[in-house]
């Protein structure tokens, strides 16, 4: 990326006024959503007395992140079809989390996704792992997100020293930190649920206005991408971005099982099904949440190609943020500078939301897993947990910032992708044992969430990602660490998800079957029963 | 014996459906977290075996299909990518074809479990639950 190229589009005031009024808008909901958050079912759980419908459009909030927005429809504008690949595993993942967890995971949770693992062996040091591997998702998650905001905001605010951009990703964080604190899960879920219809609108609009461009003909819209692209027809078929060698083909596949297993693991996705009463509008609110983010990804799909078309490659890579600001470069290109600003303070809400989304996750995993049921044996007085889930989040929300100004500049979509493998690899495994396989034990569970976590983290820190491809930053495919001298990779691939999922799910079978101790069978019968039926099921405060 | 006060003595017989204890009221938004060996009998129960089997016979094929599926996909998007640039009208080629079938193959299972969950798993479960919380087992 050639950062003497960054001029800004549109007018930065008109900008910067949209922006600002998305900003009071959410903070207004999220204020008099969030008014009353007493209990700590109220903070971490919005009550549980939202419907199927709201908390899927939830969902899908927190879900389309600033990753889906700008960054499949950037991948596409640049590569074609395999950006179309990418959401083709982000929606497909989606099925699973609806066939296999959504409802005796409600059945069986309170809070996190510890609580399900815990009704089948109380144990300390297993709620211990599943907090870690929950609050390391997460962080990996936050991470790709407040590096995409500084990118964008690049782009929109004509902030484009390094300084400015990093007073932007801490200004995300403190917004984000008060949502959180303010509005708690309640305020949190009417923000999603206001970002996910104005971003569906806008996509949706921004569509039609580009096949229009074409005479809403979708192989026009394809011919004239093609046209427009230098790689030609090729962008039609996959291989660009992936078919460069057999390296490059395996750290696919790779990135592909990670995307469509690590849906079923990532914990702000599973909290979110406890915020409505029971098991039934939990699988509502996730067939809900299919057929947004399926819709959407359609329009990206439009607004890829039509990025390709009208805006055309070669302006995208070289404006600041690359690929990321193919959609409000399209939108500058086809509305001028409201459309622009419309859009961007829609991507803007979408990094707010889903940060503040992240963030009580965070803050509900380590008040609720760690600090009351492991520091304080779950003996716990409930207004001091949320005070220490507050505290958390505003934790999170510094080491946020602080992590998004060091990854300023990556590819949003890639990060986004390692989240999805280590979320996989160490969260998956557990989850799934722990609700099927009746013979799962204790010693399973830490082999196969310390396993999946340290073997996904650690494969990323021996990857390319981090050493080894010393090109010029910022652009696809460069490592972290810029210095050509610093080469510790030894792992091919970008993605471990290949490597470590696999082996997560086998060190949870090897770690039972070797296990001592056997499973406690009352508590998989109560369990199960539990699960499918909704006998003892929390239940939602408002009734 | 009531199902969700802890066992005394004995676990009992598993399986058959046993009548209402008015003595015993049961308390099903507080499960006891001790042993509850009722739990077990439950899960070998027939009703409870019918949910199971149920549930096993859309879920198993419905996973089975849509990871094979999509594996497909992907290993012939890297291995095969000329087949994928094969047209089939005009710009429009088998790649494009496929990926808008992966999508409608999700939306197709999504709401095909819906139907079936309501039809088919729905009515059991809501039984078994309302009698469960009944005390009835």
């Amino acid at each position: 990326m050639p950062v003497a190229a960054a001029e800004t589009v549109g007018t930065p005031v008109i900008n910067f006024a949209i922006f600002a009024f998305f900003v009071l808008v959410t903070l207004v909901i999220a204020v008099s959503a969030g008014g009353k958050n007493k209990s700590t079912t109220d903070y971490y759980a919005g009550g549980r007395a939202f419907t199927g419908w709201q908390n899927g459009i939830a969902i899908g909030g927190d879900y389309l992140s600033a990753a889906s927005f700008l960054g499949i429809a950037g991948i596409i504008a640049l590569a074609g079809y395999d950006g179309f690949l990418y959401s083709i595993g982000f929606l497909v993942g989606w099925l699973l989390v609806l066939l296999l967890v959504s409802e005796p995971l409600r059945n069986t949770g309170r809070y996190t996704m510890a609580d399900v693992i815990d009704l089948r062996m109380r144990a300390v040091p297993v709620r211990t792992a599943a907090a870690i591997s929950t609050l390391t998702v997460s962080l990996f998650y936050l991470l790709a997100q407040m590096a995409g905001a500084g990118a964008l905001v690049s782009l929109l605010l004509g902030v484009s020293g390094t300084a400015g951009q990093d007073i932007v990703v801490a200004v995300v964080g403190l917004l984000m930190i008060f949502y959180v604190l303010v509005g708690g899960m309640k305020g949190t879920t009417w923000v999603q649920i206001v970002k996910a219809s104005i971003l569906a609108a806008g996509a949706a609009m921004t569509t039609v206005w580009v096949l229009s461009r074409s005479g809403f003909s979708l192989p026009a819209l394809l011919r004239h991408a093609a046209a427009s692209s230098p790689a030609g027809a090729a962008v039609l078929g996959p291989g660009l971005e992936y078919g460069a060698n057999t390296v490059s083909k395996f750290d696919f596949i790779s990135l592909a099982v990670a995307l469509v297993l690590g849906t079923a693991g990532l914990p702000h996705v599973l909290m979110r099904l406890y915020t409505v009463p029971n098991a039934r509008e939990a699988r509502r609110s996730v067939i809900w949440t299919i057929w947004v983010v399926g819709l959407f990804y359609l329009c990206t799909l439009v607004l890829g190609f039509g990025a390709m078309w009208l805006v055309g490659g070669r302006q995208i890579e070289a404006a600041p943020g690359g690929g990321d600001s193919a959609v409000p470069l399209l939108a500058y290109h086809l509305g001028g500078t409201i459309l622009l600003g419309i859009v961007a303070a829609v991507a803007f809400a979408t990094i707010l939301a889903v940060v503040a989304g992240l963030t009580i996750t965070a803050s509900a995993c380590f008040a609720h897993d760690v600090y009351a049921s492991v520091l304080r044996k779950g003996d716990a007085d409930p207004v001091a947990e949320v005070r220490v889930a507050r505290i958390t989040a505003v934790v999170i929300g510094i080491v946020a910032v602080i992590g998004g100004i060091c990854a300023k500049g990556i590819d949003v979509a890639f990060l986004v992708g390692l989240a999805f493998a280590v979320a996989a690899s160490a969260n998956l495994p557990s989850i799934l044992y722990s609700l099927f396989w009746p013979r799962f034990t204790q010693r399973g569970a830490l082999w196969s969430i310390y396993g999946g976590l340290i073997s996904s983290v650690g494969l990323i820190i021996f990857s390319p990602v981090l050493s080894g491809q010393a090109r010029a930053a910022g652009a696809a495919g460069a490592s972290l660490i810029t210095d050509r001298h610093v080469d510790f990779a030894f792992f091919p691939l970008n993605n471990p998800g290949i490597v470590s999922i696999p082996l997560a799910f086998f060190l949870g079978w090897l770690g039972t079957v070797t296990d001592r101790h056997p499973a406690d069978a009352v508590r998989f019968a109560r369990m199960q029963v539990r699960a499918l039926t909704g006998v003892g099921a929390e239940r939602s405060t408002r009734s | 014996m009531a199902l969700f006060q802890p066992a005394r003595g004995s676990a009992g017989g598993t399986g058959a459906v046993r009548p209402a204890q008015p003595t015993q009221p049961a308390k099903p938004t507080q499960p006891a977290h001790g042993r509850a060996s009722g739990y077990e009998a439950v899960r070998a129960s027939r009703d409870f075996w019918t949910i199971r089997r149920r549930l096993g016979s859309f879920i198993v094929p419905a996973c089975a299909f849509l990871l094979g599926w999509y594996f497909l996909f992907v290993i012939i998007a890297v291995f095969a990518p000329g087949f994928m640039r094969v047209s089939v009208f005009g710009d429009v080629n088998v790649g494009l074809c496929f990926g808008v079938l992966q999508f409608a193959s999700t939306f197709a299972i999504a709401a095909g479990y819906r139907r079936w969950a309501q039809r088919r798993l729905d009515p059991l479960t809501d039984r078994l639950r309302r009698r469960l919380e009944g005390g009835r087992y």
